[in-house]
Protein backbone atom coordinates (compact mmCIF):
# COMPACT_ATOMS: atom_id res chain seq x y z
CA UNK A 1 0.00 0.00 0.00
CA UNK A 2 1.40 3.71 -0.47
CA UNK A 3 1.50 6.02 2.15
CA UNK A 4 -1.62 8.15 0.47
CA UNK A 5 -3.42 4.80 0.75
CA UNK A 6 -2.79 4.16 4.03
CA UNK A 7 -3.41 7.02 5.41
CA UNK A 8 -7.11 6.94 3.67
CA UNK A 9 -7.91 4.06 5.74
CA UNK A 10 -6.68 5.50 8.71
CA UNK A 11 -8.71 8.40 7.95
CA UNK A 12 -11.98 6.79 7.84
CA UNK A 13 -11.30 5.04 11.32
CA UNK A 14 -9.37 7.15 13.25
CA UNK A 15 -10.31 10.85 11.63
CA UNK A 16 -10.86 12.40 14.98
CA UNK A 17 -7.44 11.39 15.34
CA UNK A 18 -5.15 12.49 12.46
CA UNK A 19 -4.23 16.05 11.01
CA UNK A 20 -3.67 16.20 6.99
CA UNK A 21 -0.76 14.47 6.22
CA UNK A 22 2.22 16.51 4.97
CA UNK A 23 5.54 15.77 2.61
CA UNK A 24 8.58 16.21 4.34
CA UNK A 25 11.35 18.19 1.68
CA UNK A 26 13.43 15.36 1.16
CA UNK A 27 12.36 12.86 -1.14
CA UNK A 28 14.57 9.39 -2.29
CA UNK A 29 14.83 9.99 -5.91
CA UNK A 30 18.18 8.86 -6.28
CA UNK A 31 18.39 5.49 -5.59
CA UNK A 32 15.86 2.19 -6.23
CA UNK A 33 12.38 2.58 -5.02
CA UNK A 34 12.21 4.49 -1.69
CA UNK A 35 9.68 6.37 -0.69
CA UNK A 36 9.91 6.47 3.19
CA UNK A 37 8.38 10.23 2.99
CA UNK A 38 4.75 10.96 3.35
CA UNK A 39 4.35 11.25 7.43
CA UNK A 40 1.20 11.03 9.15
CA UNK A 41 0.26 13.49 12.62
CA UNK A 42 -1.21 11.62 14.89
CA UNK A 43 -2.50 12.51 18.46
CA UNK A 44 -0.49 11.87 21.63
CA UNK A 45 -3.16 10.04 23.39
CA UNK A 46 -4.01 8.35 20.67
CA UNK A 47 -1.18 6.01 19.55
CA UNK A 48 -1.85 2.83 21.13
CA UNK A 49 -4.88 1.87 19.36
CA UNK A 50 -3.66 3.06 16.19
CA UNK A 51 -0.56 1.37 16.21
CA UNK A 52 -2.49 -1.21 17.33
CA UNK A 53 -4.87 -1.40 14.53
CA UNK A 54 -1.78 -0.98 12.21
CA UNK A 55 -0.27 -4.08 13.28
CA UNK A 56 -3.17 -6.44 13.06
CA UNK A 57 -5.24 -5.08 9.95
CA UNK A 58 -4.09 -7.46 7.51
CA UNK A 59 -3.57 -5.39 4.64
CA UNK A 60 -1.47 -3.00 6.84
CA UNK A 61 0.70 -5.60 9.07
CA UNK A 62 3.25 -3.34 10.19
CA UNK A 63 4.83 -5.80 12.34
CA UNK A 64 8.13 -4.07 12.20
CA UNK A 65 8.80 -0.94 14.18
CA UNK A 66 12.09 0.25 12.16
CA UNK A 67 12.95 3.45 14.24
CA UNK A 68 11.64 5.54 16.98
CA UNK A 69 13.26 8.84 17.32
CA UNK A 70 12.20 11.20 20.24
CA UNK A 71 12.85 15.41 18.88
CA UNK A 72 13.09 18.65 20.27
CA UNK A 73 11.91 21.13 17.75
CA UNK A 74 13.73 24.17 19.71
CA UNK A 75 10.37 25.79 20.35
CA UNK A 76 9.44 24.43 23.09
CA UNK A 77 7.43 21.62 20.96
CA UNK A 78 8.81 18.06 21.10
CA UNK A 79 8.02 14.98 19.39
CA UNK A 80 8.18 11.65 18.72
CA UNK A 81 8.84 10.19 15.21
CA UNK A 82 7.69 6.12 14.43
CA UNK A 83 9.48 4.54 11.27
CA UNK A 84 7.01 1.38 11.05
CA UNK A 85 7.91 -1.52 8.18
CA UNK A 86 6.10 -4.39 7.23
CA UNK A 87 7.77 -7.39 6.74
CA UNK A 88 4.90 -8.90 4.59
CA UNK A 89 4.09 -6.77 2.74
CA UNK A 90 7.30 -4.30 2.40
CA UNK A 91 5.42 -1.34 2.59
CA UNK A 92 6.38 1.80 5.17
CA UNK A 93 4.94 4.45 6.92
CA UNK A 94 5.96 7.38 8.90
CA UNK A 95 3.85 8.78 12.30
CA UNK A 96 4.81 11.53 13.70
CA UNK A 97 3.55 12.95 17.31
CA UNK A 98 3.92 16.05 18.79
CA UNK A 99 3.40 17.32 22.54
CA UNK A 100 4.92 20.22 24.16
CA UNK A 101 7.17 21.05 27.32
CA UNK A 102 4.72 21.74 29.53
CA UNK A 103 2.62 18.39 28.50
CA UNK A 104 5.32 16.48 27.57
CA UNK A 105 3.41 12.45 27.77
CA UNK A 106 2.63 10.80 24.79
CA UNK A 107 1.53 7.34 25.16
CA UNK A 108 3.75 3.89 24.60
CA UNK A 109 3.45 1.91 21.98
CA UNK A 110 6.07 -0.68 24.04
CA UNK A 111 3.09 -3.38 24.60
CA UNK A 112 2.57 -3.28 20.77
CA UNK A 113 6.36 -3.69 19.65
CA UNK A 114 8.66 -4.77 22.39
CA UNK A 115 11.82 -3.46 20.40
CA UNK A 116 9.95 0.55 21.51
CA UNK A 117 10.67 -0.22 24.86
CA UNK A 118 14.65 0.59 24.88
CA UNK A 119 13.97 3.10 22.51
CA UNK A 120 11.31 5.13 24.52
CA UNK A 121 13.79 4.49 27.21
CA UNK A 122 16.37 6.27 25.31
CA UNK A 123 14.02 9.12 24.06
CA UNK A 124 13.34 9.90 28.01
CA UNK A 125 16.68 9.74 28.72
CA UNK A 126 17.97 12.07 26.07
CA UNK A 127 14.80 14.42 25.61
CA UNK A 128 12.53 14.16 28.98
CA UNK A 129 9.78 12.77 27.18
CA UNK A 130 7.08 10.83 29.64
CA UNK A 131 5.68 7.30 27.81
CA UNK A 132 2.79 6.68 29.77
CA UNK A 133 2.42 2.92 30.28
CA UNK A 134 5.94 2.25 29.83
CA UNK A 135 6.42 -0.99 32.11
CA UNK A 136 9.78 0.09 32.82
CA UNK A 137 10.57 3.54 32.22
CA UNK A 138 14.53 4.51 33.78
CA UNK A 139 17.32 6.47 32.14
CA UNK A 140 19.57 3.77 30.01
CA UNK A 141 22.67 5.74 28.37
CA UNK A 142 22.84 8.12 30.67
CA UNK A 143 23.45 7.48 34.79
CA UNK A 144 20.40 6.72 37.01
CA UNK A 145 21.61 10.25 38.84
CA UNK A 146 22.26 12.37 36.00
CA UNK A 147 20.66 15.92 35.62
CA UNK A 148 18.69 17.13 33.03
CA UNK A 149 18.38 15.64 29.51
CA UNK A 150 21.04 15.70 27.12
CA UNK A 151 19.34 16.12 23.50
CA UNK A 152 17.61 19.35 24.66
CA UNK A 153 18.18 22.06 22.47
CA UNK A 154 18.30 24.11 26.11
CA UNK A 155 20.45 21.81 27.51
CA UNK A 156 23.56 22.83 29.71
CA UNK A 157 25.73 20.24 31.02
CA UNK A 158 26.01 19.55 34.79
CA UNK A 159 29.21 21.37 36.25
CA UNK A 160 29.95 18.41 38.70
CA UNK A 161 28.86 14.76 38.96
CA UNK A 162 30.06 12.87 42.27
CA UNK A 163 32.77 15.57 42.35
CA UNK A 164 33.89 14.98 38.97
CA UNK A 165 34.43 18.18 36.95
CA UNK A 166 32.24 17.48 33.83
CA UNK A 167 32.55 20.46 31.27
CA UNK A 168 36.46 19.45 29.72
CA UNK B 1 33.69 1.16 41.73
CA UNK B 2 31.21 -1.44 42.95
CA UNK B 3 27.60 -0.08 41.40
CA UNK B 4 24.78 -1.49 43.26
CA UNK B 5 22.18 -3.87 42.45
CA UNK B 6 19.25 -1.53 40.67
CA UNK B 7 16.45 -4.38 39.97
CA UNK B 8 13.18 -2.97 39.42
CA UNK B 9 12.27 -0.87 42.90
CA UNK B 10 9.15 -3.57 43.47
CA UNK B 11 11.22 -6.59 42.68
CA UNK B 12 11.22 -9.02 45.90
CA UNK B 13 13.64 -11.60 46.08
CA UNK B 14 11.51 -15.17 45.90
CA UNK B 15 12.42 -17.20 49.07
CA UNK B 16 11.73 -20.81 50.09
CA UNK B 17 12.27 -23.98 51.67
CA UNK B 18 12.96 -27.64 50.63
CA UNK B 19 13.86 -30.65 52.80
CA UNK B 20 16.88 -32.50 52.13
CA UNK B 21 16.78 -36.22 52.10
CA UNK B 22 18.11 -36.68 55.83
CA UNK B 23 14.83 -34.59 57.30
CA UNK B 24 16.79 -31.16 57.80
CA UNK B 25 14.66 -28.28 56.27
CA UNK B 26 17.18 -25.46 54.57
CA UNK B 27 16.01 -21.73 53.37
CA UNK B 28 16.65 -21.69 49.71
CA UNK B 29 17.03 -17.92 47.62
CA UNK B 30 16.84 -16.70 44.75
CA UNK B 31 20.77 -15.10 44.05
CA UNK B 32 21.53 -11.55 42.49
CA UNK B 33 24.31 -11.34 40.61
CA UNK B 34 26.17 -8.92 37.89
CA UNK B 35 27.92 -10.10 35.44
CA UNK B 36 30.29 -7.57 33.74
CA UNK B 37 31.36 -4.37 32.89
CA UNK B 38 34.30 -5.85 32.89
CA UNK B 39 33.24 -10.00 32.28
CA UNK B 40 35.83 -10.92 29.15
CA UNK B 41 32.71 -12.45 27.49
CA UNK B 42 30.33 -9.88 27.28
CA UNK B 43 32.17 -8.52 24.38
CA UNK B 44 32.66 -5.09 25.69
CA UNK B 45 31.19 -3.11 28.94
CA UNK B 46 27.92 -4.62 28.67
CA UNK B 47 26.88 -5.39 32.59
CA UNK B 48 24.12 -8.19 33.19
CA UNK B 49 22.48 -8.00 36.28
CA UNK B 50 21.11 -12.00 36.82
CA UNK B 51 18.01 -13.17 39.19
CA UNK B 52 19.46 -16.95 39.91
CA UNK B 53 17.52 -19.71 40.94
CA UNK B 54 20.40 -22.33 41.94
CA UNK B 55 21.68 -22.48 37.99
CA UNK B 56 18.80 -21.28 35.93
CA UNK B 57 18.53 -17.53 34.96
CA UNK B 58 14.87 -16.72 36.13
CA UNK B 59 15.18 -13.01 35.14
CA UNK B 60 18.02 -11.03 33.14
CA UNK B 61 18.40 -6.71 33.02
CA UNK B 62 20.80 -5.30 30.76
CA UNK B 63 22.69 -2.25 31.90
CA UNK B 64 24.05 -0.33 28.94
CA UNK B 65 25.87 2.88 28.41
CA UNK B 66 29.09 2.47 29.25
CA UNK B 67 30.50 3.56 26.29
CA UNK B 68 28.14 6.43 25.74
CA UNK B 69 29.95 9.14 24.14
CA UNK B 70 26.88 11.48 22.61
CA UNK B 71 27.31 10.90 19.35
CA UNK B 72 23.91 12.20 18.31
CA UNK B 73 24.89 15.79 20.59
CA UNK B 74 28.29 15.97 18.69
CA UNK B 75 26.45 15.58 15.13
CA UNK B 76 24.43 18.47 16.39
CA UNK B 77 27.54 20.96 16.77
CA UNK B 78 29.43 19.68 13.80
CA UNK B 79 29.55 22.59 11.11
CA UNK B 80 29.82 19.86 7.81
CA UNK B 81 27.58 17.11 7.41
CA UNK B 82 31.31 15.51 6.07
CA UNK B 83 32.20 16.07 9.57
CA UNK B 84 30.10 13.39 10.92
CA UNK B 85 31.57 10.41 9.39
CA UNK B 86 34.79 9.71 11.23
CA UNK B 87 32.13 10.01 14.18
CA UNK B 88 29.96 7.04 12.04
CA UNK B 89 32.70 4.80 11.88
CA UNK B 90 33.63 4.75 15.31
CA UNK B 91 29.63 3.94 16.20
CA UNK B 92 30.82 0.13 14.97
CA UNK B 93 34.33 0.05 14.55
CA UNK B 94 34.30 -3.90 14.10
CA UNK B 95 32.33 -2.72 10.59
CA UNK B 96 33.15 1.03 9.91
CA UNK B 97 32.99 0.68 6.00
CA UNK B 98 29.45 0.07 6.69
CA UNK B 99 28.51 2.63 9.43
CA UNK B 100 30.03 5.38 7.25
CA UNK B 101 28.44 4.10 4.41
CA UNK B 102 24.80 4.24 5.95
CA UNK B 103 25.37 8.12 6.81
CA UNK B 104 27.00 9.07 3.54
CA UNK B 105 24.19 6.93 1.61
CA UNK B 106 21.21 9.23 4.16
CA UNK B 107 23.09 12.73 3.32
CA UNK B 108 23.45 11.93 -0.08
CA UNK B 109 19.39 10.71 -0.33
CA UNK B 110 18.58 14.13 1.66
CA UNK B 111 20.32 16.43 -1.23
CA UNK B 112 19.56 14.08 -3.78
CA UNK B 113 22.90 13.29 -5.33
CA UNK B 114 23.78 10.78 -7.81
CA UNK B 115 26.91 9.23 -7.54
CA UNK B 116 29.02 7.75 -10.32
CA UNK B 117 28.66 3.88 -11.03
CA UNK B 118 32.20 3.19 -9.91
CA UNK B 119 31.40 4.74 -6.66
CA UNK B 120 28.67 2.32 -5.77
CA UNK B 121 30.66 -0.81 -7.10
CA UNK B 122 33.53 -0.25 -4.95
CA UNK B 123 31.35 0.83 -2.16
CA UNK B 124 30.00 -2.59 -2.20
CA UNK B 125 33.27 -4.30 -2.51
CA UNK B 126 34.69 -2.70 0.55
CA UNK B 127 30.93 -2.89 2.64
CA UNK B 128 31.38 -7.05 1.65
CA UNK B 129 34.79 -7.26 2.38
CA UNK B 130 33.90 -5.49 5.67
CA UNK B 131 31.12 -7.60 6.48
CA UNK B 132 33.64 -10.79 6.15
CA UNK B 133 36.28 -9.16 8.75
CA UNK B 134 33.20 -8.66 10.98
CA UNK B 135 31.36 -11.86 10.88
CA UNK B 136 35.36 -13.54 11.42
CA UNK B 137 35.40 -11.95 14.77
CA UNK B 138 32.14 -12.70 15.62
CA UNK B 139 32.75 -16.52 14.31
CA UNK B 140 36.40 -16.46 16.43
CA UNK B 141 35.25 -14.91 19.93
CA UNK B 142 32.07 -17.06 19.50
CA UNK B 143 34.75 -20.37 19.59
CA UNK B 144 35.81 -18.66 22.64
CA UNK B 145 33.20 -18.42 24.20
CA UNK B 146 31.93 -21.80 23.71
CA UNK B 147 35.30 -22.77 24.50
CA UNK B 148 37.26 -23.22 21.41
CA UNK B 149 40.50 -20.75 21.25
CA UNK B 150 41.85 -22.21 18.10
CA UNK B 151 39.42 -21.12 15.58
CA UNK B 152 40.00 -17.45 16.61
CA UNK B 153 43.61 -17.60 15.59
CA UNK B 154 42.57 -19.10 12.25
CA UNK B 155 40.20 -16.25 11.82
CA UNK B 156 42.49 -13.32 12.65
CA UNK B 157 44.88 -14.67 10.05
CA UNK B 158 42.42 -14.07 7.86
CA UNK B 159 40.96 -10.81 9.01
CA UNK B 160 44.50 -9.53 8.80
CA UNK B 161 44.67 -10.44 5.22
CA UNK B 162 41.07 -7.67 4.80
CA UNK B 163 42.55 -5.23 7.15
CA UNK B 164 45.77 -5.33 4.18
CA UNK B 165 43.56 -4.60 1.77
CA UNK B 166 41.71 -1.68 3.47
CA UNK B 167 44.93 -0.19 4.51
CA UNK B 168 46.83 -0.23 0.63
CA UNK B 169 43.26 1.50 0.09
CA UNK B 170 42.91 4.31 2.41
CA UNK B 171 45.92 4.22 4.83
CA UNK B 172 43.74 2.94 7.86
CA UNK B 173 43.01 -0.58 9.41
CA UNK B 174 40.33 -0.28 11.40
CA UNK B 175 38.60 3.12 11.34
CA UNK B 176 38.41 4.08 7.79
CA UNK B 177 37.11 7.75 6.78
CA UNK B 178 37.02 6.36 3.42
CA UNK B 179 33.32 6.24 2.14
CA UNK B 180 32.71 10.43 1.79
CA UNK B 181 29.09 11.80 1.33
CA UNK B 182 28.99 11.62 -2.68
CA UNK B 183 32.17 9.36 -3.29
CA UNK B 184 34.94 8.40 -1.62
CA UNK B 185 38.38 10.17 -0.03
CA UNK B 186 40.49 8.09 -2.64
CA UNK B 187 40.46 5.64 -5.63
CA UNK B 188 41.55 2.06 -5.65
CA UNK B 189 45.68 1.73 -5.87
CA UNK B 190 46.96 0.16 -8.10
CA UNK B 191 46.87 -3.90 -8.11
CA UNK B 192 43.96 -3.52 -5.73
CA UNK B 193 41.64 -5.52 -7.90
CA UNK B 194 44.22 -8.52 -8.51
CA UNK B 195 44.88 -8.94 -4.69
CA UNK B 196 41.31 -8.89 -4.08
CA UNK B 197 40.26 -11.35 -6.07
CA UNK B 198 43.63 -13.23 -4.99
CA UNK B 199 41.68 -12.78 -1.52
CA UNK B 200 38.44 -14.59 -3.08
CA UNK B 201 40.21 -17.42 -4.39
CA UNK B 202 42.00 -17.97 -1.05
CA UNK B 203 39.33 -17.70 1.35
CA UNK B 204 36.86 -19.68 -0.26
CA UNK B 205 38.43 -22.78 0.78
CA UNK B 206 39.18 -21.51 4.43
CA UNK B 207 35.24 -20.70 5.08
CA UNK B 208 34.82 -24.75 4.59
CA UNK B 209 38.37 -25.34 6.69
CA UNK B 210 36.70 -22.90 9.57
CA UNK B 211 32.96 -24.72 9.50
CA UNK B 212 35.24 -27.86 9.58
CA UNK B 213 36.98 -26.59 12.55
CA UNK B 214 34.10 -25.02 14.75
CA UNK B 215 30.61 -24.89 12.86
CA UNK B 216 30.44 -29.21 13.05
CA UNK B 217 32.68 -29.99 15.64
CA UNK B 218 30.64 -32.12 18.07
CA UNK B 219 31.41 -30.28 21.01
CA UNK B 220 30.19 -26.99 19.91
CA UNK B 221 26.75 -28.44 18.04
CA UNK B 222 26.06 -29.64 21.65
CA UNK B 223 26.78 -26.00 23.61
CA UNK B 224 24.91 -24.18 20.99
CA UNK B 225 22.03 -26.45 19.20
CA UNK B 226 18.99 -26.01 21.05
CA UNK B 227 20.11 -23.20 23.38
CA UNK B 228 18.77 -19.48 23.33
CA UNK B 229 15.69 -20.39 20.62
CA UNK B 230 14.74 -17.10 19.33
CA UNK B 231 11.15 -17.64 17.97
CA UNK B 232 9.98 -15.82 14.46
CA UNK B 233 7.43 -13.52 16.33
CA UNK B 234 9.21 -12.47 18.82
CA UNK B 235 12.10 -11.31 16.58
CA UNK B 236 9.89 -9.59 14.50
CA UNK B 237 8.34 -7.87 17.42
CA UNK B 238 11.38 -6.70 19.15
CA UNK B 239 12.57 -5.53 15.66
CA UNK B 240 15.51 -7.50 15.55
CA UNK B 241 17.58 -7.95 12.06
CA UNK B 242 20.29 -9.22 10.66
CA UNK B 243 21.89 -12.43 10.49
CA UNK B 244 20.25 -12.94 14.08
CA UNK B 245 16.73 -12.68 12.11
CA UNK B 246 17.34 -14.68 9.68
CA UNK B 247 18.57 -17.14 11.52
CA UNK B 248 15.53 -17.13 13.13
CA UNK B 249 13.80 -18.27 9.88
CA UNK B 250 12.73 -14.95 8.76
CA UNK B 251 14.19 -14.54 4.74
CA UNK B 252 14.80 -10.94 5.10
CA UNK B 253 18.01 -8.52 3.62
CA UNK B 254 17.52 -4.78 3.68
CA UNK B 255 19.81 -5.21 0.09
CA UNK B 256 17.47 -7.23 -1.48
CA UNK B 257 14.03 -6.11 0.73
CA UNK B 258 14.61 -2.15 0.61
CA UNK B 259 17.31 -2.44 -2.27
CA UNK B 260 19.92 0.43 -2.22
CA UNK B 261 23.02 0.87 -4.46
CA UNK B 262 23.93 -2.00 -7.02
CA UNK B 263 23.38 -5.11 -4.91
CA UNK B 264 20.07 -5.52 -7.32
CA UNK B 265 22.50 -5.91 -10.10
CA UNK B 266 24.52 -8.67 -8.49
CA UNK B 267 23.62 -12.08 -8.27
CA UNK B 268 23.31 -13.80 -4.18
CA UNK B 269 20.97 -15.18 -2.01
CA UNK B 270 20.18 -14.79 1.69
CA UNK B 271 20.70 -17.16 4.13
CA UNK B 272 18.21 -18.20 6.39
CA UNK B 273 18.35 -20.66 10.03
CA UNK B 274 17.06 -23.78 9.12
CA UNK B 275 17.74 -25.87 12.61
CA UNK B 276 19.62 -28.40 11.19
CA UNK B 277 20.83 -28.78 14.47
CA UNK B 278 18.44 -28.47 16.38
CA UNK B 279 15.10 -25.61 16.76
CA UNK B 280 15.34 -22.61 14.16
CA UNK B 281 16.52 -19.55 15.88
CA UNK B 282 18.92 -21.18 18.05
CA UNK B 283 22.79 -20.18 18.87
CA UNK B 284 23.90 -22.53 15.87
CA UNK B 285 21.93 -21.36 13.24
CA UNK B 286 22.73 -17.53 14.22
CA UNK B 287 26.47 -18.50 13.68
CA UNK B 288 25.95 -20.65 10.29
CA UNK B 289 24.29 -17.44 9.13
CA UNK B 290 27.11 -15.96 9.38
CA UNK B 291 29.32 -18.20 7.83
CA UNK B 292 27.20 -18.58 5.06
CA UNK B 293 26.78 -14.90 4.86
CA UNK B 294 30.93 -14.99 4.23
CA UNK B 295 30.07 -17.18 1.35
CA UNK B 296 27.37 -15.27 -0.26
CA UNK B 297 29.68 -11.90 0.11
CA UNK B 298 32.29 -13.63 -1.55
CA UNK B 299 30.37 -13.93 -4.79
CA UNK B 300 28.90 -10.67 -4.46
CA UNK B 301 32.82 -9.35 -4.57
CA UNK B 302 33.88 -11.62 -7.16
CA UNK B 303 30.92 -10.25 -9.37
CA UNK B 304 32.03 -6.22 -8.22
CA UNK B 305 35.37 -6.79 -8.93
CA UNK B 306 34.35 -7.95 -12.45
CA UNK B 307 32.04 -5.83 -13.31
CA UNK B 308 33.82 -2.58 -11.96
CA UNK B 309 33.46 0.49 -14.56
CA UNK B 310 35.64 3.28 -15.50
CA UNK B 311 35.13 6.76 -14.15
CA UNK B 312 35.27 9.24 -11.48
CA UNK B 313 35.11 8.37 -7.40
CA UNK B 314 33.57 11.83 -6.57
CA UNK B 315 30.73 13.43 -7.94
CA UNK B 316 29.93 17.31 -7.72
CA UNK B 317 28.57 18.12 -4.61
CA UNK B 318 28.38 21.68 -3.43
CA UNK B 319 31.66 22.45 -1.09
CA UNK B 320 29.50 23.44 1.86
CA UNK B 321 26.58 21.06 2.34
CA UNK B 322 23.01 22.42 2.96
CA UNK B 323 19.68 20.61 2.74
CA UNK B 324 16.93 21.85 2.13
CA UNK B 325 14.83 23.92 5.84
CA UNK B 326 12.91 21.00 7.36
CA UNK B 327 14.33 18.15 4.99
CA UNK B 328 14.31 14.44 6.72
CA UNK B 329 15.21 11.64 5.72
CA UNK B 330 15.43 7.80 7.21
CA UNK B 331 17.57 5.03 5.13
CA UNK B 332 18.05 2.04 6.29
CA UNK B 333 21.16 -0.14 5.11
CA UNK B 334 22.12 -3.80 6.32
CA UNK B 335 25.35 -3.59 8.07
CA UNK B 336 26.96 -6.56 9.25
CA UNK B 337 24.59 -6.45 12.32
CA UNK B 338 21.51 -5.74 10.74
CA UNK B 339 19.58 -2.37 10.17
CA UNK B 340 21.38 0.46 10.16
CA UNK B 341 19.51 3.34 9.94
CA UNK B 342 20.30 6.86 10.03
CA UNK B 343 17.47 9.10 10.83
CA UNK B 344 18.81 12.57 9.81
CA UNK B 345 16.27 16.29 10.02
CA UNK B 346 17.96 19.30 8.68
CA UNK B 347 17.18 23.06 9.52
CA UNK B 348 18.41 24.73 6.31
CA UNK B 349 22.35 25.33 7.63
CA UNK B 350 25.73 23.12 7.06
CA UNK B 351 25.13 21.31 10.58
CA UNK B 352 22.02 18.43 11.33
CA UNK B 353 19.55 19.35 13.50
CA UNK B 354 19.11 16.00 14.79
CA UNK B 355 20.39 12.58 13.51
CA UNK B 356 19.33 9.15 15.24
CA UNK B 357 21.27 6.12 14.77
CA UNK B 358 19.06 3.47 15.09
CA UNK B 359 22.35 0.63 15.55
CA UNK B 360 21.31 -3.01 15.26
CA UNK B 361 23.46 -4.02 18.17
CA UNK B 362 21.17 -1.77 20.26
CA UNK B 363 18.13 -3.39 18.94
CA UNK B 364 19.13 -6.68 19.09
CA UNK B 365 20.58 -6.66 22.33
CA UNK B 366 17.38 -5.55 23.43
CA UNK B 367 15.79 -9.08 22.94
CA UNK B 368 18.31 -10.81 24.72
CA UNK B 369 16.12 -10.49 28.51
CA UNK B 370 13.30 -12.94 26.13
CA UNK B 371 15.50 -15.41 25.16
CA UNK B 372 18.04 -16.13 28.45
CA UNK B 373 14.87 -16.89 31.08
CA UNK B 374 15.02 -20.36 31.43
CA UNK B 375 18.63 -20.60 30.51
CA UNK B 376 21.57 -22.01 32.50
CA UNK B 377 24.16 -19.42 33.33
CA UNK B 378 26.74 -20.59 31.51
CA UNK B 379 24.78 -20.81 28.49
CA UNK B 380 24.10 -16.69 29.05
CA UNK B 381 27.87 -16.00 27.93
CA UNK B 382 26.89 -18.09 24.50
CA UNK B 383 23.73 -16.61 23.74
CA UNK B 384 25.26 -13.04 24.39
CA UNK B 385 27.72 -13.96 21.87
CA UNK B 386 25.81 -15.42 19.16
CA UNK B 387 24.05 -11.69 19.33
CA UNK B 388 27.31 -10.67 18.53
CA UNK B 389 27.02 -7.21 20.32
CA UNK B 390 29.39 -4.38 19.32
CA UNK B 391 29.33 -2.16 22.47
CA UNK B 392 30.06 0.80 20.66
CA UNK B 393 27.39 0.86 18.72
CA UNK B 394 24.70 -0.17 21.47
CA UNK B 395 25.87 2.85 23.71
CA UNK B 396 26.66 5.31 20.73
Amino acid sequence: MTPQEIFKVLKAKFSDALIEPTISAAGGSASVGYAMQLWIQIAPDRLKEICLFLRDNNAMQFDYLSCLSGMDYSNGTFGVVYHLASIVHKHKIILKTFCTKDNIHVQSVSAVWGTANWHEREAFDLFGIIFDEHPDLRRILMPDDWEGHPLRKDYKVQEFYHGIKVPY
Amino acid sequence: MLQPPTLPTDYTVKQGHIKTSTGKTIRTEEMIINMGPQHPSTHGVLRLEIVVDGEIIVDCIPHIGYLHRCFEKHCEHMTNYQQVIPYADRMDYCSAMTSEWAFALAAERMLKIEVPERVEYIRVIMAELQRIASHLIAAGTYGIDSGAFTPFLYTFIDREKILDLFEMTCGARLLYNYIWIGGLSHDLPPKFIEQAQEFVKYFRPRIKMLNDLLSYNEIFVKRTANVGVLPKDVAVNYAVSGPQLRGSGVNWDLRRDDPYSVYHKLEWEPQVGKGEMGTVGDCWDRHIVRMREMEQSLNIIEQALAGLPEGNVKAAIPKRIRPEKDAEIYVRTESSRGELGYYIVSDGTASPFRVKARGPAFVNLSVLPEIVKGAMIADLVLIAGSIDIVLGEVDR
